[in-house]
């Protein structure tokens, strides 16, 4: 794929009844199969951006290109279905519909995106892969997800967003619930699936002790000229 | 895609399960109370209008004509007065009546009716869709001590041809003056057929004079005592009856016929049309009817407010829920359907459940309405009319899911994917 993986330009975006736009980014780009660590602590606009990647805000004026198509051109229901098809998104935490089987939340994408359902072929014989790879056994899949651990939502999760092989991840934060041995382990399984998938990843977190393990590295705070000065 | 909703909200119902179980109930149960209010009424009404079905006029003393049908067909309250046996049998004779068949009222047997009529009672009259009466066993009356006993008279009290019974005077279940000097035998026993004909006892009208030959105003002559080998001696002719139902040659005779039966000079006499009658009877208590209709249609609208109670009160927690779905790709459309099919699957399940619950029901109580009331309940899961309701009801859960659903809907659009509270 040519195109890269995000690609804005003079990017506003103001929430209804606010005085000023919360965000503002004049370039920004995220190139296919590339990992970014986008460090974003909060207050910087890190949630509108993504809801602005992920379709599901529409930006106020500028160019928002995502894996080559113009979101800001298309509806409401055809973004979503874009998000649908191309974008696993893991957050930082309560990621499962609890009453779901850990089995059933890694598969759920596949129930709205009739792609990615094709992408993964045998959709069960791709969730007991991808949890054999992020190290969740198979008895554990059967339980409802609220009956995990925090550290096995989070790789439940990871395999929610990787199937289907969308071609770009988003990750908010889904390392700070975990403590730091379970960080480093859950970041390497994460990166290596990505590579695997040749998935792009925007990872965006406030932990800049993280940032070292990623092809580039990019500050919220001074692409987005919006953004409020903080502490 | 719609199906991946279905599982979604078949493992959200599964996952509220008491909540969901006590709305079901509460559902259930109100739908059972709306739709058993309506069978009680219809099948009420085609109970009674089973039991009057050939016959044309019924006459009897004058007073109100409810009261009339009442005592007369359905054994409901006492005749106040009584006509001349005489007047009557001169109606018998008239050139429009085809049958007449006359009725003597006011003794019992054990909390049973005793009607005193004649051989045509068991010719003319109908019962149900113009059905005639059958023997179930055994034949009509012939001699004097000889009775005919209803279907549900039969069964409850054990009674075949031969047995022998004793009359009460007076209608009352616990009746202390017992015609006990002037026994009768069961000659035939009749064919069940849904009426108050099931819960009488039948004799002839010379069975009536003969066993108040020595009694007078209520109560036993003192010292006078006419066994019953003597009664024959005595004449038998009925002088009192207490109404007549008349069949006529032509129906469109029967206006006719009932004025001039109205207008005839002597004592005062009145006839009726039974179905009109029925229909003015229905009217005093469509009021009743229709509040207790109203009552229970609002019974539903509680056990469904309940419902968008419950889920709308679920749905704060749900938020999260609900930012995940649309950050997997739902859409604000694919969450109102999502909620919407929740609240409607549970009413409709409710709904489902109270039919079952109301068939249950009917069959269990049917027994007793009948034998205590003379109501008369078709069994069967659900008929047209109650088909409408149910279906009035699921419309109108629809109409009360929209509310959670909107909310939802309201929410995921300003949620997006995370959720800011």
């Amino acid at each position: 794929m040519s195109a890269d993986a995000v690609s804005l330009s003079a990017l506003r975006y103001r929430w209804p009844g606010a005085a000023r736009a919360c965000l503002d980014i004049a370039d920004f780009t995220l190139a296919a199969g590339e990992r970014l660590f986008l460090h974003g602590p909060s207050g910087s606009g890190k949630t509108t951006l993504l809801s602005l990647i992920g379709g599901v805000l529409r930006p106020e004026g500028g160019k928002l290109r995502v894996l080559g198509t113009e979101l800001a051109a298309l509806g409401g229901p055809r973004r979503d279905r874009f998000r649908a098809d191309h974008i696993g998104i893991i957050f930082q935490q309560f990621n499962l519909i609890p009453y779901l089987s850990g089995a059933d939340n890694i598969a759920l994408p596949c129930r709205f995106s009739p792609l990615r359902a094709q992408r993964a072929g045998n959709v069960s014989a791709a969730v007991a892969r991808l949890a054999a790879h992020l190290d969740l056994p198979a008895g554990l899949l059967a339980r409802p997800a609220a009956e995990l651990s925090v550290g096995q939502q989070q790789r439940v999760a990871a395999a929610r967003a990787l199937i289907g092989a969308p071609a770009l991840v988003i990750a908010d934060e889904p390392t700070s619930s975990l403590d730091a041995a379970r960080q480093d382990a859950f970041l390497a399984l994460l990166l290596a699936e990505c590579t695997a998938a040749g998935a792009s990843l925007l990872f965006v977190s406030h932990d800049l002790r993280l940032a070292g393990r990623f092809d580039r590295q990019a500050a919220l705070t001074e692409l987005n000229h919006a953004a409020e000065v903080e502490a | 895609m719609r199906l991946p909703l279905w599982h979604l909200t078949l493992a959200s119902i599964r996952n509220r399960g008491l909540a969901t179980g006590l709305t079901l109930v509460a559902i259930a149960l109100s739908v059972a109370l709306l739709l058993g209010v309506e069978r009680l009424r219809n099948d009420a009404r085609a109970s009674f209008a089973n039991s009057v079905s050939g016959t044309d006029l019924i006459a009897g003393a004058r007073g109100g004509p409810v009261s009339l049908l009442l005592y007369s067909v359905f054994h409901i309250g006492d005749a106040t007065q009584d006509v001349d046996a005489a007047r009557v049998d001169a109606l018998r004779r008239h050139k429009e009546v085809a049958w007449l068949v006359p009725l003597s009222l006011g003794d019992s047997h054990r909390g049973y009716r005793v009607v005193g009529t004649t051989t045509g009672f068991f010719a003319h009259v109908r019962t149900g869709d113009r059905q005639p009466l059958r023997f179930a066993a055994g034949q009509a009356f012939d001699g004097v001590f000889d009775a005919v006993v209803g279907a549900e008279v039969a069964e409850a009290l054990g009674y075949a041809p031969g047995a022998r019974i004793v009359l009460s005077h007076g209608a009352g279940e616990f009746s202390a003056a017992e015609h006990a000097d002037k026994p009768f035998t069961v000659t035939g026993v009749l064919a069940r057929t849904g009426t108050p004909i099931d819960r009488s006892v039948l004799v002839g009208l010379a069975a009536i004079e003969a066993i108040h030959l020595d009694w007078q105003g209520g109560s036993r002559i003192p010292g006078v005592e006419i066994p019953a080998r003597f009664v024959s001696k005595f004449d038998l002719t009925p002088r009192r009856v207490t109404a007549a139902l008349i069949g006529l040659e032509r129906r469109t005779a029967v206006f006719r016929l009932q004025r001039e039966i109205n207008a005839s000079a002597g004592e005062p006499l009145m006839a009726i049309l039974p179905g009109v009658t029925l229909d003015e009877l229905w009217r005093v208590v469509g009021g009743v009817e229709r509040a207790l209709l109203a009552v229970s249609a609002f019974v539903v609208a509680v056990g469904l407010a309940g419902l968008v109670a419950t889920v709308v009160s679920s749905l704060s927690a749900r938020r999260r829920e609900l930012a995940i779905l649309r950050a997997l790709g739902a859409g604000p459309g694919d969450i109102f359907v999502l909620l919407m099919s929740e609240s409607v699957l549970l009413a409709t399940a409710g709904g489902m459940l109270g039919v079952l619950l109301l068939w249950a029901l009917s069959a269990g109580l049917a027994p007793w309405l009948m034998a205590r009331h003379g109501v008369q309940l078709v069994p069967r899961l659900l008929d047209q009319r109650e088909s409408m309701w149910l279906a009035a009801v699921v419309v109108a859960a629809v109409l009360a899911s929209l509310v959670p659903a909107w909310r939802a809907y309201r929410y995921s659009l300003a949620d997006g994917m995370t959720v800011r509270l």
